[in-house]
């Protein structure tokens, strides 16, 4: 007998009968408004909040704040003009020495200050992680309350990569001191478009 | 984890030597519990949301053999290996090979108690390969040549003073700095190297969903992303208790998993595996290491509900002030402690009595294990099994027999009062274990039976 028909068989044997799986949860009305409330976590946790009502903000803003940085990448074709042209399908490694990726997010969620990020949006699945800052842009619509409506938003969606991410990289593994920046982006920037 | 015939009380000793770093130890930790605390009271549906979480559990190990099933397709509809090992040591050999076929002898892993429980390290260091331990916590204790003493907060028990020499030593940082931005700058640049160099990552796993076939890590530092994204080859370990229903059962389970372990809303990151990115192979490895057995304890499967997030280990008054080292096990803390005496009855049978079951971990715990009950159970079958310590034994044995003999009762509590009043030496020394710490009460003049035999009289 394999391993694996050995542990199946003993599970078969062994696991207790039948339990019904419980109703599904959804959002509790009532709660802060999602916006404000996203907002408000997105900073308690590290993260900066930039609201914009146009992408000539985003790259007028980027341009400003990220003036002495030398290697700014975009998934975005609406930010061509403020960042590096040709960067992509390259070896993820190469992606070590940049200083800001600004990507674009599915959706946030207020509770958390998560935000839904599959791999088609990543361009490559390292460069959230790898870069040394990270931006995200969200629709101001697209802030949902719970975790409960977040994955009734993602439904049966498919992707072979995906990542709720919640501010910069951080640790507090030494003497339970927060620090900002572990070994990913060490700070995030939110820019809320609408 | 090695640690010779010493028991938890034993080990207690030696952490207790210390007693200020006890106080620190102990304050550290509670901290971290308010944390949870006040995450926990800021959700009117917390109470609903542990009872959800409970009873997808329940539903998962009640149709284990399914959702096995369905995931293994699932997942290798998404070009994902599924292995299967028995226990540690297949689940070793699995992983070596892996990295064999692939000519890898250098590796970076993250977080993963899985590994721990099978002394992965240790086995892939006899056969030449280097594992680099890439979550900050576990570096330090890598670097420090001890096991973590925590599963959510690997070097709690580590001064930043200790961690700073420790830098110096390996890393170069400046001798005598022990200021956490400097020492984790120090480390990100130390793994960065890493990350760019290995070709091999190795993950645990929080979550991994039957109906789709991926699974879910959570990080707060990107150490999982960064290996799994940069590697030719992933290999996720998991036990096989780790598997949800459903992909929408995740939002109950992300939604309590990091407020209960450290306070926060959510890790950084909760990544979502479900395929291989082009050019890369992944690897899931479904361990059983005495996991089918426990599903057949009907007292103790409830423990296979387990999420790791270590609230039990923060309230636990007895963790708190004894230090991860004290349990010798992977696992320390309540949960641990029920889990442990499964796989090693006998090297463990300690672990369940090293808790006061003032039930404060049943009380915190987010998937509802009666953990202290547990604990309770596991003493009567460790005593019936014969593993109790023998000094235990007989002492528990003499209170038997005095308990259950009305006479011999009466004589011994006489005489217990006789001697705390006359001879008061005989018990306040090293011999009595109730003397340690403790002042010896004040004998009473008589007994309750003789006070009421003589009020009664009165009447």
């Amino acid at each position: 007998m394999t391993s694996r028909e050995e542990i199946l068989a003993k599970v078969k044997t062994n696991q207790p009968g039948p339990r019904p799986l419980p109703a599904d949860l959804s959002t509790v009305p009532g709660g802060m408004d999602s916006l404000t409330q996203f907002k408000t976590v997105l900073t308690t946790i590290g993260g900066a909040v930039v609201e914009v009502t146009n992408f000539e903000e985003i790259a007028q803003y980027i341009q400003q704040e990220f003036k002495d940085k030398k290697r700014l990448i975009s998934t975005l074709p609406e930010l061509t003009s403020v960042t590096e042209s040709g960067w992509e399908n390259k070896d993820p490694h190469s992606y070590e020495d940049v200083d800001l990726a600004i990507i674009k997010a599915h959706f946030g969620v207020a509770e958390n200050a998560a935000l839904w990020i599959t791999e088609d949006l990543m361009h490559q699945r390292a460069v959230p992680f790898i870069c040394q800052q990270l931006a995200v842009v969200v629709n101001k619509a697209d802030i949902v309350a719970t975790m409960h409506d977040a994955y009734s938003k993602i439904g049966d969606a498919e992707y072979g990569f995906g990542s709720f991410i919640a501010g910069p990289s951080k640790t507090a593994d030494i003497e339970q001191s927060l620090v900002l920046g572990a070994h990913g982006p060490k700070s995030m920037t939110v820019f809320l478009l609408g | 984890m090695s640690t010779g015939a010493k028991d938890h009380a034993q080990l207690s000793d030696i952490f207790n030597k210390d007693e200020a770093r006890v106080d620190w130890h102990d304050e550290t930790l509670w901290f971290v519990r308010a944390k949870r605390d006040k995450a926990a009271h800021s959700l009117p549906e917390w109470e609903t949301l542990r009872e959800t979480a409970s009873q997808i559990k329940d539903n998962v190990l009640s149709n284990l053999h399914e959702y096995l099933l369905q995931f293994e397709a699932n997942a290798e509809k998404n070009g994902i290996k599924v292995h299967w090992a028995a226990n540690g040591e297949e689940h070793n050999k699995i992983v070596h090979s892996i990295l064999k076929e692939n000519g890898v002898n250098r590796i970076v892993k993250s977080k993963s108690m899985l590994t721990e429980e099978c002394h992965l390290n240790d086995y892939l260091h006899k056969n030449d390969i280097e594992v680099i331990d890439t979550d900050l916590g576990e570096r330090i204790v890598q670097l420090a040549e001890e096991p973590p003493s925590h599963i959510v907060l690997p070097c709690i028990h580590k001064k930043k003073e200790e961690i700073g020499e420790l830098f110096h030593k390996h890393l170069g940082t400046l001798e005598g700095a022990s200021d956490p931005v400097y020492l984790t700058a120090a480390a990100r640049d130390h793994l960065r190297e890493k990350f760019i160099t290995r070709k091999a990552a190795i993950t645990g796993v929080n979550f991994a969903v039957a109906e789709t076939g991926e699974f879910v890590v959570c990080t707060n530092e990107g150490n999982a992303d960064m290996g799994a994204h940069l590697a030719d080859v992933h290999i996720a370990c998991m036990g096989i208790e780790k598997l949800l229903p459903l992909r929408k059962h995740l939002s109950v389970f992300l939604r309590i998993l990091t407020r209960s372990a450290t306070g926060q809303p959510i890790t950084t990151y909760s990544s979502h595996f479900k395929k291989p990115r082009p050019g890369q192979t992944m690897h899931i490895v479904l361990v059983d290491n005495g996991r089918t057995t426990q599903l057949g304890r009907k007292d103790f499967r409830n423990s296979l509900k387990c999420i790791r997030c270590a609230a039990c280990m923060n309230t636990c008054p007895v963790y708190r002030r004894s230090g991860g080292h004290s349990y010798h096990t992977a696992i320390a803390g309540p949960i641990g402690s029920i889990l442990a005496p499964n796989l090693d009855m006998k090297n463990y049978a300690d672990l369940p009595f090293a808790s006061t079951l003032c039930g404060s971990c049943s009380n915190v715990c987010p998937v509802k294990i009666n953990i202290h009950e547990q604990l309770y159970k596991w003493r009567q079958v460790i005593v019936k099994e014969g593993y109790a310590d023998p000094k235990k034994a007989l002492a528990m044995k003499a209170m038997d027999f005095t308990l259950s003999n009305p006479t011999i009762y009466k004589f011994a509590g006489k005489a217990g009062r006789f001697v705390l009043k006359h001879a008061p030496f005989t018990v306040n020394n090293k011999l009595n274990l109730w003397y340690k710490h403790r002042e010896m009460p004040e004998p009473p003049k008589q007994s309750f039976g003789e006070w009421y035999k003589q009020n009664n009289k009165n009447d």
